[in-house]
């Protein structure tokens, strides 16, 4: 079990995944897409806008798992010092930041059109904003501070902080008025999205989180290859 | 496994837990007021301390058949069922705005019942269909 979770053993299994993720990438990206744009009927209120939201919805999911992955991740690192740990949260947190970031910029690109202005200060937004500022922090934690203990122990630090953030956005819009709408697809799986626009969203989510585990596998390589090439045999 | 050092961690870690989540909840706890993005009309109501010269948010449901336009200005009641206020607007509203769906109003307050608006802002609900379907369950309800 722990021999499976050694860099040196996984680093072919990396690349056998991610040779296999992008085999079949572009055939779902394809498929996805034409859902998306073409298949997908219009929405009755918003018109052609509402294909904003096959973007918007997944990154800002992805935003806040990846979050709360490096959160957790962070947690089991700080208590038992695996540095592994360490560098899968490093790997992540790019990835994190960019589909927040795009996610406030989808959702400012719609909410000109359908609330008629481009930004808010509204729970929700400001939380998100806030989600940005903790990657951030998490990012260059780990660049600027020299020392790769103290590194770890604050950015680790920053994370299990910005855990505390994560369930005000998830319910920033049941707790207070927003404009921002509450959730159409709910905890316990019911969804006021008609099924011929929640498809193409599945689908689109489908493609994000293969974009993430590609890119994801990638970046921990890299980590990897660094490591050995100070050659430590063992982290 | 756990060892003196893990558990020492383990505690500073919960403690660490605690006192974030007591120190955000004070935090949002004060800035309450703050945090709403918009007051219904029965907040305004309730309100003892209206400050009339500041600007504020008003949110609600347009009133069905409460629409009128003149030529100088848009006014409209929005209503969140139990108390309504009135809305006076010079402008052009969003392509959402319409009778039965959200609003945000951005503007003064003249009195408790009438509302002169800088801005308004549609609220779009989490509903989402095509337009055929729209038209079915309009049918139906007729």
């Amino acid at each position: 079990m722990f021999d499976l979770i050694n860099p040196s053993k996984i680093f072919y299994l990396i690349e056998k995944i991610i040779n296999f993720i992008n085999s079949i990438f572009f055939i779902i990206l394809i498929i996805a897409l034409t859902f998306a744009l073409i298949l997908s009927p219009p929405d009755y209120l918003q018109g052609d806008s509402v294909r904003i939201m096959y973007v918007h919805v997944p990154s800002a999911w992805i935003g806040l798992a990846s979050f709360t992955s490096i959160a957790l991740l962070s947690i089991l690192n700080f208590i038992f010092k695996i540095k592994n740990l360490h560098l899968i949260s490093k790997s992540i947190a790019p990835l994190g930041l960019m589909f927040t970031c795009l996610a406030i910029i989808t959702g400012s690109l719609w909410g000109q059109p359908t609330w008629g202005t481009w930004w808010a200060w509204d729970a929700r937004i400001t939380s998100m904003v806030v989600l940005a500022i903790f990657y951030i922090l998490f990012i260059l934690a780990n660049k600027l501070i020299e020392q790769k203990d103290k590194a770890n122990k604050i950015s680790n630090i920053i994370a299990i902080v910005g855990l505390a953030n994560i369930p005000i956005i998830k319910f920033s819009v049941d707790w207070w008025n927003t404009l921002h709408q509450p959730s159409s697809i709910k905890l316990d799986g019911t969804s006021s999205i008609h099924s011929s626009m929640l498809l193409p969203l599945m689908l689109m989510f489908l493609v994000l989180l293969l974009y993430c585990a590609l890119i994801l596998l990638m970046k921990y390589k890299t980590e990897i290859i660094r490591i050995k090439k100070k050659n430590i045999k063992r982290i | 496994m756990l060892t003196n050092k893990v558990k020492k961690r383990i505690s500073f870690l919960g403690l660490l837990l605690v006192s974030v989540v007591t120190a955000v909840f004070f935090i949002l706890k004060s800035l309450s007021n703050n945090i709403l993005y918009f007051k219904s009309p029965t907040e305004i109501k309730l309100s003892q301390d209206i400050v009339y010269t500041k600007k504020i948010r008003v949110g609600g449901m347009v009133k069905k058949n409460s629409i009128d336009i003149s030529d100088k200005e848009i006014k409209f009641i929005i209503t969140d069922l139990n108390n309504e206020l009135v809305v006076s607007f010079k402008g052009t509203v969003p392509n959402l705005f319409s009778e039965g769906k959200g609003v945000v109003a951005e503007g003064r307050l003249q009195d408790k019942d009438f509302f002169i608006a800088d801005r308004i802002l549609a609220k779009h609900d989490e509903k989402y269909m095509p337009p055929e379907l729209k038209d079915i369950m309009k049918k139906n309800v007729e």
